[in-house]
């Protein structure tokens, strides 16, 4: 995307930024802190983790390799995508952590960069970008989660103020986080002009009347609350946009996330799976005295999933290739968390089928393959095939707006 | 992971596929198809010259042939628009032919033919016998020493459209190494070719008795170029085939959707039901999978290793989405689907087709399983 003013780097700029790039990943990137490390940014579970990815994403905004894109007198670097996407290549490049704040640099500040205004910009950015200030997503409710248009929290307008009452649910980081993007009703519409009675507020999470609850995950960890708001009042001031405009704002930020239309901040929430140490398990297991990959069962469906996935990996590049997806340019986009969460799961699972009887241990026991890695992995896969919209809703959305389907009633 | 294809594509190659797409759906309209079918020849003679006065037979012939000297990444967009709209016809019989003279053939040999097929003469393969095996090394026909030339002995099938060529290029053994030899179709006598009752019915296809029929000593090909060609077609047709594989797909998901949004059961459109939504869906996420897969296998084509993976995983990709498709549109037409008049046959029998000839997916992957582990 073009930025007024900021020039598109000539190769040899880029190349000796990338260089350098590449070299301070190499440098500073830590792949074994001594425990685990999230895969995603709805896993963070120990203060140990939290501290660490936290720690990781303020050194890499300080060594400019996060916004680097994004203006300058908000705390960004001034300069063209083209050098945020060196950087970010750079980081898959030397398997860097992820960076932790996610809502806030992926959704949030994409948002007041394109809608906010002069004091939330500068109120908000830097602190995203050096994750002092955390970010989460109260969206889904606990009667409401595929059918977000229907959310009930309650947002009243009060003077300067707006008293919030209800909950918010599977809120991930929403005890460690300071602010929260947070979708409430504000009239009582019901039908089809639900979405209408939506707004869309910066709701500050260290008020009175909020309150979380740590919710344990199926892996036994923890990583996501409940939040109640019961009286608690904010600043008029958070509302983006209108009363009314929460459901338009809150697709908007789907857009951003989808990385379409905006200057994203760069870095990356989610890791890649690391589909060769699954080859490299199967190398390493026995199944009848042979190592699994000799078993041609076994061989035949692995390289199935390799097809898989250096098929998303063509999908990524292609998607940005006018010529190869003029049919419905719509249609990698939109089908690419579908198809990749739902392949992740599978991969993880179909991993365990190499362990034997030791697919029997879990994390924690000094058997376990990987240190449990991969029965860890399959059980977080759900975190992406239900958060952010279920794989089912995600067809719903393919089927109805690429494909042209009606929609259910 | 190594060898793995990247993407990218030619300027040629979009222009070609705008071509194409415009072409092959004016020309190959649905009654066009079925009427072809009913046809002996089964191709129209005119499309064919109009197809040949557009130079796509000469796209991937060098240009010291008379041909345009582009590759076979640029014959993928024409490919893929045929088997979306079943154009029927041996292009791609001919193309391989010519490709495999481009790859094994003599000078003498290319100058005789390349120029003649990149101007619309028509040519075909003849490498399958009766055991259907993939490998086309296991060959059993045989070029024995006779006179100047070769006396041929044997039996060879699936070689498509064998009556309206002037080139067949079989495989025979000769002092136990397999060799390429050209038999002029003007040398087979009648009754050695008999049509064969293929499962998709857009296309023709021959098999052939080589007893009787002698080539001179120029129409065969030396034993390592031979080897080099057939390693050659052979990822060239899968290649092709996972075009035209894709752009059945694409079709047969299309027409499927058509179907979804306007048939009415219990008082709405079935395209409502999640029951048929979302597994279309699945195809179509399948579907846009093999099409990377495919563009993927274009752009990698010439690449020693890398061509290889990314052309066999093209094809086990293409299979997989072409077959679910159209065994899913075939369900998804209710009674009508189990018509001859539905169109849903029409791409399963296309895809059943395109499977058996040089591998199917499963095939795929177990070489795949050797190049990648
Ligand atoms: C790890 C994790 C982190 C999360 N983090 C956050 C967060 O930070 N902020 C936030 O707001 N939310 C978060 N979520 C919540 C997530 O967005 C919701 O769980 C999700 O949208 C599904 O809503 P639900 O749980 O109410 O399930 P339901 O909507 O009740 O769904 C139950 C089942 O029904 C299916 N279903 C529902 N509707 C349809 C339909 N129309 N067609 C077909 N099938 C349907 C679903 O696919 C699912 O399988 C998180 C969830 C997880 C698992
Ligand atoms: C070989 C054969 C023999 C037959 N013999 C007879 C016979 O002797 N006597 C007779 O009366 N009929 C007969 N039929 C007709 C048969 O019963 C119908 O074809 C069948 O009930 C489907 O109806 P339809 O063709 O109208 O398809 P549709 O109902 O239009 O279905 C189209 C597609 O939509 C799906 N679909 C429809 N409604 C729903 C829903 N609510 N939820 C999810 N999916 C849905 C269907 O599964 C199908 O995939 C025969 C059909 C065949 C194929």
């Amino acid at each position: 995307m073009a930025i007024a003013g900021v020039a598109k780097p000539t190769e040899a700029e880029l190349k000796e930024y990338s260089a350098e790039a590449q070299a301070w990943f190499k440098e500073n990137t830590v792949r074994d802190p001594g425990f685990m490390l999230p895969l995603t940014f709805m896993e963070v579970s120990t203060d140990q983790q939290f501290d660490f990815l936290r720690e990781w994403q303020c050194k890499v905004y300080e060594a400019g390799y996060l916004g680097a894109s994004w203006p300058k007198k908000y705390g960004g670097g001034g300069l063209h995508p083209d050098y945020q996407r060196a950087a970010t290549r750079a980081m898959k490049d030397h398997d860097a952590p992820i960076m932790i704040n996610a809502i806030g640099i992926g959704w949030a500040g994409p948002l007041l960069l394109d809608i906010g205004s002069e004091e939330q910009k500068q109120k908000y950015i830097k602190g995203m970008l050096n994750a002092e200030d955390i970010w989460c997503q109260g969206f889904s409710e606990p009667e409401h989660g595929s059918d977000l248009g229907n959310a009930q929290l309650k947002a009243v307008r009060d003077g300067d103020e707006y008293v919030l009452n209800g909950s918010k649910i599977w809120t991930s980081l929403g005890d460690r986080a300071k602010y929260m993007i947070l979708l409430a009703r504000t009239s009582n519409n019901e039908g089809d002009s639900k979405y209408a009675g939506l707004s869309f507020f910066l709701n500050p999470m260290n008020v009175p009347g909020i309150e979380t609850r740590p919710i344990k995950k199926l892996t036994g960890e923890y990583g996501f609350v409940q939040c109640f708001f019961t009286d608690a009042r904010i600043p008029a001031e958070g509302l983006m946009g209108g009363e009314g405009d929460g459901w338009k704002i809150a697709m908007k930020t789907l857009e951003y996330e989808r990385g379409a239309k905006v200057n994203l901040a760069g870095g990356y929430f989610l890791k890649e799976l690391d589909v060769m140490g699954i080859v490299d398990v199967a190398r390493r297991s026995l199944r009848g005295g042979r190592p699994v990959l000799d078993d041609p069962v076994m061989r035949d469906q692995l390289v199935e999933y390799m097809i898989d996935i250096q098929a998303q990996n063509l999908n990524n590049y292609r998607r940005r290739m006018p010529p190869l997806v003029q049919d419905r340019p719509m249609g990698l986009p939109l089908m690419s968390k579908l198809a990749r969460t739902e392949m992740i799961r599978e991969l993880t699972e179909f991993s365990l089928q190499f362990q034997g009887a030791k697919a029997g241990y879990y994390v924690g026991d000094n058997n376990a393959v990987d240190d449990g890695y991969w029965h860890r992995a399959y059980l977080n896969s759900f975190s992406a095939t239900i958060g952010g919209g279920t794989s089912q809703v995600q067809k719903n959305i393919v089927a109805e707006h690429v494909l042209g389907l009606p929609k259910g009633r | 992971m190594k060898n793995l294809g990247t993407i990218g594509f030619s300027e040629e190659q979009v222009e070609l596929m705008d071509v194409a797409t415009s072409f092959c759906r004016d020309k190959s309209p649905m009654e066009k198809v079925r009427a072809l079918m009913e046809d002996a020849r089964g191709y129209d003679p005119d499309i064919w010259q109009e197809i040949a006065d557009l130079g796509w037979l000469a796209i991937a012939v060098p240009e010291q042939h008379e041909g345009v000297g582009l590759s076979l990444a640029e014959v993928v967009p024409i490919m893929e628009q045929m088997g979306r709209h079943l154009l029927a016809g041996p292009f791609m019989a001919t193309t391989l032919a010519a490709q495999a003279l481009v790859a094994g053939g003599s000078e003498t040999q290319k100058s005789a033919w390349l120029p003649q097929i990149a101007s619309g003469t028509i040519a075909t393969l003849a490498l399958t016998e009766k055991e259907g095996d993939w490998n086309f090394n296991n060959v059993t026909a045989k070029a024995e020493a006779s006179g100047g030339g070769y006396a041929l002995s044997g039996t060879k099938q699936f070689v498509t459209y064998a009556e309206d060529t002037k080139l067949i290029i079989a495989s025979v053994m000769l002092d136990s190494a397999v060799r390429l030899v050209l038999i002029e179709r003007s040398t087979i006598a009648d009754g050695a070719l008999r049509r064969e009752a293929i499962i998709d019915e857009t296309k023709r296809s021959f098999e052939l008795t080589l007893d009787g029929i002698s080539v001179d000593a120029g129409a065969v090909m030396d034993a390592d170029m031979s080897k080099a060609a057939l390693a050659h077609v052979d990822l060239a047709a899968n290649l092709l085939q996972s075009a035209e594989m894709c752009g059945g797909t694409q079709a047969v998901i299309d027409y499927t959707l058509d179907y979804l949004r306007t048939r009415k059961q219990f008082g709405k459109v079935i395209g409502e039901y999640q029951a048929l939504k979302h597994p279309i869906t699945d195809a179509y996420v399948a579907y846009e999978k093999a099409r990377s897969h495919m563009f993927s296998a274009a752009h990698s084509f010439a690449d020693q290793g890398r061509g290889e993976v990314a052309t066999r995983m093209a094809k086990a990709a293409a299979d997989k989405a072409y077959s679910h498709a159209a065994d899913r549109a075939i369900q998804f037409h209710g009674g009508f689907g189990f018509t001859h008049d539905c169109d849903a046959q029409l791409y399963r029998r296309n895809a059943i087709w395109n499977a058996s000839q040089f591998g199917d997916a499963a095939w795929q992957r177990m070489k795949l399983a050797d190049l990648l582990f």
